[in-house]
């Protein structure tokens, strides 16, 4: 009899390739240089994506039958219960940063505002989609009414929500910012947002995945750059699990 | 095992008498192949990775978890199962469930070996650019150097029925061509290569393609073209199983007809010509 069996051979060499694979997969030039591939990725959908083309839209026939909820279900924070109390009567989105006029917008106000509705498709990060009705203002509208200045880059989305005490927010660049199809919804398959969905108001960038989509928005804030704002990577996901900024593929 | 048979035949053949050193692989093709070899080996681990956030496949433009899927691999408890158009299969210890994983695929296949969807997603996107750019390279050097149509494409009397059924034959014998024969690639090998080039590779890039949303932007026609963003998933999926396919058929050719000629012949280009067996004498 052998002292190695094949099965304990195997079990070793398993060990060494997977000790190996380990070894290659947290070497920080190898991240470095998997992020090239971020970075051809943005530009040639840049190149290749014109800045108004939009997200395919469907008909009411091609809603899905239930939407999943995904995310934080419930903000923690006592403010937001307060707001959600009273049916979000006294809260009031902030529109700053880069702007000319610093906006505070009630719910009411953002439904007398212009509107767009539209079907299109939710794309999640792990996979799945679902289509659902959306209707809001134009994010464009708000920024241009605020007087956004040209030095904005980005705009970052301040939530009520956070996982273990951090803040959930969120960031995309002025192209997608000023695409017809990106909305601050308050209104979902013809119903108010539920607190599920992101109650009073989520954004909705169509041209993006679903971590992109952000919920419970409190604040808007136009700024040049990224760098210290939280982790500085522009959201949550990309701080804190590593998802790439770009959201698009 | 049978396997041990044809290989003992192959000694014999080869002990006869063997053939000449051939040139048989020019460097372009060959670097192609070692490239393409490791981008689809980290493309389908880290697919692996990727799939594991969300191990369910639908048709359509839309499907999450309140909606119908055709295949799930999951696990119930300490049981692990693929469901397959409804029909459940076991697969506890290989996938759903194992001993150190509780994810669709477990970490013996996949890339990065934890769960970790971003990390998975970054491999995988860099890689989709290494296989596309040295798949576009090879193409163009095919064509111009005429390696597509000299080597690769079926030559006018392969193309007929009664010779594919011979080749066919041959292969299901494990009999493969000797001599000055072995010098070109079969018929079915031919069929099989043309298969991942122009069909499995295209397919898999642009199902891929049609998973990004901001692409859907500027490519609507191919969420038309496959059905819906959960379709071309799901052909996204099956051509990574055919190219799964591909590879452990394509190994197990390469274990057979003699790894270290042909491993030879796809690292240095010369390739010996395995003897011609007595009974094929003319």
């Amino acid at each position: 009899m052998t002292l190695i069996t094949r099965r304990a051979a195997l079990a070793g060499a398993t060990g060494l390739l997977m000790a190996g694979c380990d070894r290659i997969t947290t070497s920080p030039t190898v991240r470095k240089v998997l992020t090239l591939g971020e970075k051809a990725t943005l530009s040639s959908q840049k190149l290749v994506t014109g800045r108004n083309a939009l997200a395919q839209e469907f008909t009411r026939a091609d809603l899905s039958p239930r939407f999943r909820v995904n995310g934080n279900r419930l903000p923690a924070s006592a403010d937001y219960a307060a707001h959600m109390t009273n049916g979000f009567a006294d809260w009031e989105l902030e529109v700053a940063g880069l702007v000319t006029r610093p906006l505070a917008m009630t719910l009411a106000q953002l439904k007398a505002a212009p509107q767009r509705t539209q079907i299109t498709r939710h794309d999640c990060v792990e996979g799945w989609s679902a289509i659902g009705e959306w209707t809001g203002v134009p994010l464009g509208l708000l920024l241009r009414h605020a007087g956004v200045s040209a030095k904005a880059q980005y705009v970052v989305f301040h939530c009520a929500d956070d996982f273990s005490g951090i803040p959930f927010y969120e960031s995309i660049d002025m192209v997608e910012a000023f695409h017809p199809q990106t909305i601050l919804a308050h209104t979902m398959n013809r119903q108010a947002l539920s607190v599920g969905h992101g109650a009073p108001i989520r954004l909705r960038a169509e041209r993006q995945l679903g971590y992109k989509q952000a919920k419970y928005v409190m604040k808007i804030e136009a700024v040049a750059s990224l760098d210290g704002i939280y982790g500085g990577k522009g959201g949550y996901w990309e701080d804190h699990s590593g998802y790439q900024w770009n959201a698009g593929i | 095992m049978d396997a041990t048979e044809p290989v003992e035949m192959l000694r014999d053949a080869s002990s006869v008498a063997p053939g000449p050193l051939v040139y048989r692989t020019h460097l372009p093709v060959r670097i192609w192949h070692w490239i393409n070899a490791l981008s689809i080996f980290v493309m389908l681990m880290s697919g692996a990775t990727i799939f594991n956030a969300h191990p369910r496949l639908y048709w359509g433009a839309y499907g999450a978890n309140f909606d119908e899927p055709w295949l799930v691999i999951g696990r119930r408890g300490q049981e692990g199962f693929v469901n397959l158009l409804g029909l459940e299969i076991p697969t506890t210890g290989f996938l759903g469930f194992t001993e150190n994983s509780i994810r669709a695929f477990p970490p013996l296949v996949t890339i990065p070996n934890y769960y970790s969807l971003a990390e998975g997603r970054q491999w995988h996107f860099f890689f989709a650019w290494v296989l596309v750019i040295s798949a576009v390279l090879y193409l163009l050097y095919s064509i111009l150097s005429k390696h597509l149509s000299r080597d690769l494409a079926l030559q006018p009397h392969e193309r007929k029925f009664g010779h594919l059924w011979h080749d066919l034959k041959q292969h299901a014998r494990l009999r493969f061509p000797k001599g000055e024969a072995a010098r070109a690639y079969n018929p079915l090998q031919k069929i099989a290569y043309l298969g991942v080039i122009f069909g499995l590779i295209p397919l898999v890039v642009l199902t891929g393609l049609t998973m990004s949303p901001m692409l859907n932007a500027a490519f609507p026609w191919l969420l038309d073209l496959f059905g819906g963003r959960q379709s071309a998933r799901s052909i996204h999926f099956l051509c990574a199983g055919g190219f799964a396919a591909f590879t452990v058929i394509h190994l197990f050719m390469v274990v057979l007809a003699g790894p270290i000629n042909e491993l030879r012949s796809m690292v240095t280009g010369w390739y010996r010509l395995p003897a011609e067996r007595m009974e094929d004498r003319p």
